[in-house]
């Protein structure tokens, strides 16, 4: 039996780790184009900062690996031959495998505007990403952000941290207008200008200039702007196009059902790429998540070894910092459209735009803020920010849909403390 | 960090240097190893935290650093019971 895993992300070695945990021989192949295997892609934003050494992003050792006895071939696929269960690397090698993962994650979309090709113009997505910036910033003096989300602001924050001047371009009216609401937008963009961030509203790139490195920009209503920067985080998109020229079903990921399995039954996907139907709501997901990576990758692996278990969608949340305050998300908060995201987000789920019918209920003043989606029975939705202590039972209410109508009244009340009537509601729970 | 969660940090240290030890939420974990890496004695804490163990270890100092420097509020103090496993 030979497994073959193209991509070296949680989603990859959660699956490896799922075949191994279950007793199975048989060799196993993990395929990755990015040099440097598996470490920790969220931690790229605070290696910008300076918070740790870039050696310090590898979870795992040699020795770790050698206990789960698997190969790393550092290769780009160039083919998958779903007929011959094959896949072609770099043009020339076959591999051929007996059950397959896709788990190739997603990458920054492009920007489409001139200039995009310039030497000074990054993007977040690997660790070679993020050292291209620190080379560019240890030189430019000024740089500018475009996009919306948590990677535009990782990279704000890391520029500024290296000491090189930071202007933020939003095309709409605020930040991340799609999943937070407008206090919680304006307490971020207020700490950023707090912190030397220059913010501009309303603003379009039209142009990069430059010869061949960055030398500045120009706007849709014509003004210009020098930089030595561009740094750009407009959303991302799934590496489906492997899966697609193989006749996979793909919509914008690739289609699998509960069981992370493709329309082939010998290929699986796990991950940002993988768009996943959820029996819940009998629709197909795409969560680019990285805790859910790792339970699709867990179950994508348990699943290839012959295994029929459902993959359970845990409710999508996700913790984050934004300028410094961590800042929790989940479920439905929902706003509807942004202008600065193209699809979805790094480290976002489809699930936290959807509009809940729900009632909102909030409190607290700037950096300690909860603001909660107030179902009929049950809460929909949470963004806790600053301190986290309710997040963790605000997690569990929400992904157990536990019935609320004991505090729901006490919650929609006027100047209602929402902290302390859940963490009320919490330890009457626990003490049943 | 604000002063409001420094001053909030070193009251929940205190208390825990007496009575406590560290406890991971693996799911807010990115494995970004910033615990690891400011762990004064070198403990391992982000393989803890993926696996969603207790760092129980006999060296923690329970000094607290990398529950405050954790970006994403993964690691928490909890009270030890010296009566159960917390004194094997």
């Amino acid at each position: 039996m030979r497994y073959i895993v193209i991509g070296s992300g949680v989603a990859g070695v959660a699956a490896i780790e799922a075949i191994r945990s279950n007793g199975k021989a048989g060799e196993i192949v993990m395929v990755g184009d990015d040099p440097h295997g598996f470490y920790s892609r969220p931690g790229l934003a605070y290696f910008l900062t300076g918070e740790l050494h870039d050696k310090a992003l590898f979870p795992r050792t040699r020795e770790d690996y050698a206990r789960l006895n698997f190969k790393f071939q550092k290769g780009r696929v160039t083919k998958l031959l779903p007929t011959e269960k094959a896949i072609a690397l770099d043009g020339k090698t076959y591999l051929s495998y007996d059950k397959l993962l896709i788990a190739v994650g997603a990458q920054a979309m492009p920007l489409a505007v001139p200039g995009a090709n310039l030497e000074g113009v990054v993007k977040l997505d690997h660790l070679e990403d993020a050292r291209r910036i620190l080379k560019f910033a240890r030189r430019g003096k000024t740089a500018v952000v475009v996009g919306g989300g948590i990677t535009a602001l990782e990279l704000a924050e890391g520029l500024l941290s290296r000491g090189v001047k930071v202007h933020y371009l939003l095309r709409g009216d605020r930040y991340w207008s799609n999943v937070l609401d407008e206090y919680e937008s304006r307490i971020i963009e207020r700490r950023l200008q707090e912190e030397g961030v220059t913010l501009h509203f309303h603003t379009e790139l039209a142009e990069i200039m430059g010869k061949s490195r960055v030398n500045g920009l120009r706007l849709t209503d014509g003004r210009t702007m020098r930089c030595d920067i561009l740094a750009y985080a407009i959303g991302i998109k799934p590496r489906a196009e492997l899966a697609r020229d193989a006749g996979l079903s793909v919509d914008r990921g690739i289609l699998t059902n509960e069981y992370l399995q493709t329309n082939d039954e010998n290929i699986f996907a796990a991950g940002d790429v993988a768009q996943v139907f959820d029996p819940a709501t009998g629709r197909s997901v795409i969560d680019s998540l990285w805790h859910l990576a790792r339970d699709q990758g867990h179950t994508a692996g348990l699943n290839m070894t012959g295994e029929r278990q459902t993959y359970v969608r845990n409710t999508p949340f996700n913790v984050t910092r934004l300028a410094g305050l961590t800042t929790t998300i989940i479920g439905s908060v929902g706003q509807g459209h942004d202008e600065d995201i193209v699809g979805i987000a790094r480290g976002d789920s489809e699930t936290f735009r959807q509009l809940p019918d729900a009632i909102v209920a909030q409190s607290g003043f700037d950096v300690n803020r909860v603001r909660l989606m107030v179902g009929e029975k049950t809460l929909l939705g949470a963004v806790v920010m600053g301190d986290q202590t309710i997040s963790t039972p605000l997690q569990r209410i929400v992904r157990d849909g536990m019935d609320i109508t004991s505090m729901r009244d006490k919650l929609l009340a006027r100047d209602a403390k929402i902290a302390d009537v859940v963490v009320d509601f919490w330890s009457k729970y626990k003490a049943n | 960090m604000s002063f409001i969660n420094i001053f909030k940090t070193d009251a929940t240290r205190r208390v825990a240097l007496s009575a406590g030890h560290v406890v991971p939420d693996s799911s807010r974990c990115v494995q970004c190893g910033i615990c690891t890496y400011n762990c004064p004695i070198g403990i391992d804490v982000r393989a803890h935290a993926w696996m969603g163990e207790a760092i129980k270890h006999s060296e923690c100092l329970t000094c607290g650093e990398c529950v405050a420097r954790c970006p994403r509020g993964v690691l928490r103090f909890e009270r030890t019971d010296l009566f159960t496993d917390g004194a094997k």
